[in-house]
């Protein structure tokens, strides 16, 4: 009995993220889980702000010079990209729910095309705020 | 016609006959954040260097005013969804799991409303 006990302890464990070669499917879906729970972050400051907006000046006041410092900036440049990853790879979701890009081939693809996009999209949006709509 | 319960028949590893009921509604508010997602981005964007004036103007504006609510609820909706699953699958204290459950379904029905009526009483004169 003691045998079986040895051989049982003994039995391979199954492969896990220090095991798997990182491939880009594996990140993006790693990824999309990790932006999920930063736009739940990012939500909480879009609340905040609506509320302080009803609430009055002085409270608008504080929650402007927040989002206006440099740790405000930095949260809102990752919520915007967050968003812009979260939403590109919800449409790649999207495009697998309806059983379309599932080969290796695409899949990979899709994947390296919606980190590009995120990326792009994100200096797109920071570009014109920055630049079109005023110089803070 | 059976007599087991629904939590038997799910204890029983049978189906509780709701099983896509998330997955759909997940589907559901996804296809909805992709446009107010863009509009989200466009609104701040327009909106940077604005005072409390300028930005309770454009919420009083109907069109402003909708899609903004529409993008919460749909929004704290698809985040309960999603925060969901991430507790299911990390989390193996069956306790810890409940409370986190609870406290995250109060939260995001909570802070929802709380937009929604933030939103509402700008849009009905600040």
């Amino acid at each position: 009995m003691a045998h079986t006990d040895s051989t049982t302890r003994q039995r391979p464990t199954s492969p896990h993220l220090g095991i798997y070669r990182w491939t880009i499917t594996m990140a993006t879906s790693i990824i999309h889980r990790l932006t999920g729970v930063a736009l739940g972050v990012g939500t909480l400051l879009l609340t905040w702000w609506l509320l302080a907006a009803a609430t009055g000046p002085d409270q608008f006041y504080i929650v402007q010079n927040f989002i206006y410092g440099w740790f405000g900036r930095l949260i809102l440049f990752g919520f915007t990209w967050a968003l812009c990853y979260h939403l590109l790879n919800g449409v790649r979701h999207l495009a697998w729910d309806t059983g379309w890009g599932f080969e290796l081939k695409t899949a990979t693809a899709t994947g390296w095309i919606v980190v590009v996009l995120s990326v792009l999209l994100t200096l797109v949006v920071w570009v014109l705020g920055y630049h079109v709509f005023g110089e803070l | 016609m059976s007599l087991r319960t629904p939590l038997g028949r799910v204890r029983g590893l049978g189906s509780a006959k709701n099983g896509t009921a998330h997955w759909w509604m997940q589907r559901l508010t996804a296809i909805a954040l992709v446009p107010l997602g863009i509009w989200l981005m466009a609104s701040v964007v327009a909106l940077v260097g604005a005072d409390r004036t300028a930005v309770v103007a454009w919420l009083g504006r109907p069109v402003p005013a909708i899609l903004m609510i529409l993008l919460l609820t749909a929004g704290y909706y698809h985040l309960k969804l999603g925060l969901q699953v991430v507790i299911e699958d990390y989390i193996h204290s069956e306790s810890l799991k409940l409370i986190l459950q609870v406290l995250i379904n109060f939260a995001c029905v909570g802070l929802g409303f709380a937009c929604v009526f933030a939103v509402l009483k700008i849009a009905f004169g600040g």
